[in-house]
C-alpha cells in the first residue's frame, strides 16, 4: 500500500516547545516541535471543542486552553480530567525541509 | 497474594456499597473516578434531575442559545455511562441520612444501606424574597430544564429583565442579547460582580454589555414582580420604577443543599465542611463540589467554590479518598466566565489588599491583573488573555519572586519570567 503523504508546512514553521495549527487537507491538524521531532494531532480537543494550537505545550503533553485536559502528542493518549477520549495522531516524516502527514 | 497483584491492592474496597448523592459534574466525576480506580462493589448514583452527569457551563451560554443540545453536557456519552455500571437513580430525593445505621432513607421511604457516602448535592438558584417571586414569568438558571424553560423567551423584540449582575446574569444577558432580545440587568450593588472581581473588571464588563445595546441599572433594589396590564410580566424596582417586560431571570447566587448534612448534624457553615481528604466530620461521609466548604490555602480561609474546576477536581479527589488513597485536594481557584466573544479567567483570589501589576493596558479587549505580595504573584485576573494567564498559574503554583516591571511589560513573554 502506498502512503499518501500530504504537505503540511514549512519545518522552520513548526516552532520548539510549541504549537502550530494547520489546515491540511481541509483538516484541523496541531503540529507539536518537541526535541527536535515534529509530532501531528488533530487540533480539535475530545472534550470541549477547543482548538490545542491555543494550548500550552509542555514537553510531550499539550494542554487544552479551555478545560486543561492534557493529551500526550506522540500518542494522542489523555492523560488528565476531563479528558477521557483520544486524540488522533498522525504519521510525520520530514522531508525536503517540509512537514508530510499521513492522513488517512 | 497482594504483593503480586499490585493493581489489585491499590483498591481498598473490592466489595461494598458506596452512595453517591448528587449527579451533577463533582457526583458524575466521583463516580467514573471510582470504577477508574478498580472500586468493583455496588455502586449508586443518585440525581434529583433526570439528567445523567453533566457540566453546567454551556447552560448559560451554548445551550440557552439553543447552539447545543443538552445532551452535549453529558460528562459521559450514554455507552460510557452504561460501562461504569451504576445503579442508576434519577429523579430520586433523600429524604435523610442515619448516620447511625449508615443509611439513607429515600422520599419514597425506601432505605439503602452504604459504606462510604459522598455528598455532591451541589446548590439551588437563590430566589428573591420579594411579593411576585414565584410568578410563572419569573425564571432563575441552574439546571437543564431551567435553560430549556428559557432558550425560547430569547428571540429578537422580546424584553428581558435580568436581576442580578453577577456572572449568570451577565452570561443569561449576553446570550439574550445575541439572540436578539432587549436585555435590561438590575443590579443591587453600586457595580457588576462586586463579590469576586476589583472594580476595574467590573467597569470593563459594564462597558462590554453597554456596547453590545444592554441597558445596565446599578444600585438597584427590586420590590416585586407582578403581571402588566397587558399579561406581560413587570419588575418594580425599590424606587417604584416599573419595567415591563417577556421574561424575568433572576441570577442572585446559589444555596448550597446542606440540610441533609445538617439535619444529620455534620458540621456545616454555608455548606458541608470537609478537609483537605475531602471528609466531612463523619469519616464515612465525604462532600464535593459546590456543598463542600474546605480550608483554602491559597485563600487563607475556608470556601466554598462554585467552579467547574472545583466540581470536577474535588469529585475526583473525594472518590480516591474514599478509597483510602492518598489525597491532598488544595486547589488554586480557577475560574472562567464567556460573555458575547469575551473570555475572563481569574486564577487565585484577588484580594484588594495586594499590589496590582497591571500587564497591557487596563480597560482594553486584552489585559491582566496581577496581585502581588512582595514580589510574588498571589492571583491574576484579566480578560481575553488565556495564554498569559494559564503562564500566570504557574507564577502563582511556583511562588517564583518575579521583577514587577518586566510583568508589566507586554514586550516580555510570560514564558521568560
Amino acid at each position: 500500500m502506498t502512503i499518501n503523504w500530504i504537505d503540511a508546512a514549512a519545518q522552520d514553521e513548526v516552532p520548539q516547545d510549541d504549537v502550530l495549527g494547520v489546515d491540511v487537507a481541509g483538516r484541523d491538524i496541531a503540529l507539536y516541535g518537541v526535541d527536535g521531532e515534529v509530532y501531528a494531532t488533530d487540533n480539535v480537543c475530545t472534550h470541549g471543542h477547543a482548538r490545542l494550537c491555543d494550548g500550552f505545550l509542555e514537553g510531550h503533553e499539550i494542554e487544552c486552553p479551555l478545560h486543561q485536559g492534557r493529551f500526550d502528542v506522540r500518542s494522542g493518549q489523555p492523560n488528565c480530567a476531563p479528558a477521557t477520549e483520544a486524540l488522533r495522531t498522525y504519521p510525520v516524516k520530514i522531508e525536503g525541509g517540509r512537514v508530510w502527514l499521513a492522513l488517512d | 497474594m497482594d504483593a503480586e497483584r499490585p493493581e489489585v491492592a491499590a483498591a481498598a474496597w473490592p466489595a461494598g456499597t458506596i452512595v453517591i448523592v448528587g449527579a451533577g459534574q463533582a457526583g458524575g466525576w466521583a463516580a467514573q473516578t471510582l470504577r477508574k480506580e478498580g472500586f468493583t462493589g455496588r455502586l449508586v448514583l443518585i440525581g434529583d434531575e433526570r439528567h445523567p452527569p453533566h457540566e453546567r457551563p454551556p447552560l448559560s451560554k451554548a445551550v440557552l442559545a439553543g447552539v447545543s443540545l443538552p445532551q452535549s453536557t453529558w460528562l459521559q456519552k450514554a455507552d460510557a455511562f452504561d460501562a461504569l455500571a451504576l445503579e442508576w437513580r434519577p429523579g430520586t430525593t433523600v429524604a435523610r441520612i442515619d448516620r447511625a445505621a449508615k443509611r439513607l432513607e429515600l422520599a419514597d421511604g425506601e432505605t439503602l444501606a452504604y459504606d462510604k457516602l459522598i455528598l455532591c448535592t451541589g446548590g439551588r438558584a437563590r430566589t428573591l424574597a420579594v411579593p411576585g417571586a414565584d410568578a410563572p414569568g419569573v425564571h432563575t438558571l441552574r439546571r437543564i430544564d431551567d435553560a430549556i424553560a428559557l432558550a425560547p423567551l430569547l428571540q429578537p423584540g422580546r424584553q428581558v429583565v435580568v436581576v442580578g449582575g453577577g456572572w449568570i446574569g451577565l452570561e443569561v444577558a449576553a446570550t439574550a442579547r445575541q439572540k436578539g432580545a432587549d436585555v435590561v440587568v438590575v443590579e443591587a450593588q453600586s457595580r457588576l460582580c462586586e463579590r469576586t472581581v476589583p472594580s476595574e473588571i467590573s467597569e470593563h464588563l459594564l462597558a462590554l454589555h453597554r456596547t453590545h445595546g444592554t441597558r445596565v441599572i446599578l444600585g438597584a433594589g427590586v420590590a416585586g414582580f407582578g403581571s402588566s396590564d397587558d399579561g406581560r410580566s413587570a419588575v418594580t424596582l425599590a424606587d417604584g420604577k416599573v419595567l415591563a417586560c417577556d421574561a424575568i431571570v433572576v441570577g442572585v447566587g446559589l444555596v448550597p443543599n446542606d440540610e441533609l448534612a445538617r439535619d444529620a448534624g455534620l458540621d456545616c457553615d454555608g455548606g458541608v465542611i470537609v478537609d483537605a481528604r475531602c471528609r466531612t466530620s463523619d469519616p464515612d461521609i465525604l462532600a464535593a463540589g459546590d456543598v463542600a466548604v474546605t480550608e483554602n490555602p491559597w485563600a487563607g480561609r475556608r470556601l466554598r467554590l462554585e467552579s467547574w474546576q472545583n466540581a470536577q477536581e474535588q469529585g475526583i479527589a473525594a472518590a480516591r479518598s474514599a478509597l483510602g488513597l492518598e489525597v491532598e485536594y488544595r486547589p488554586l481557584p480557577w475560574f472562567w466566565s464567556d460573555q458575547y466573544g469575551m473570555n475572563l479567567q481569574i486564577y487565585g483570589i484577588p484580594t484588594p489588599s495586594l499590589r496590582v501589576v497591571v500587564r497591557g493596558v487596563a480597560g482594553s479587549e486584552s489585559f491582566v491583573l496581577f496581585y502581588l505580595e512582595g514580589d510574588v504573584v498571589k492571583a491574576a485576573i484579566g480578560p481575553n488573555a488565556a495564554r498569559d494567564l494559564r503562564f500566570a498559574r504557574r507564577l502563582i503554583e511556583q511562588c517564583k519572586p518575579v521583577d514587577p516591571q518586566r510583568l508589566a511589560d507586554i514586550g516580555v513573554p510570560m514564558s521568560k519570567l
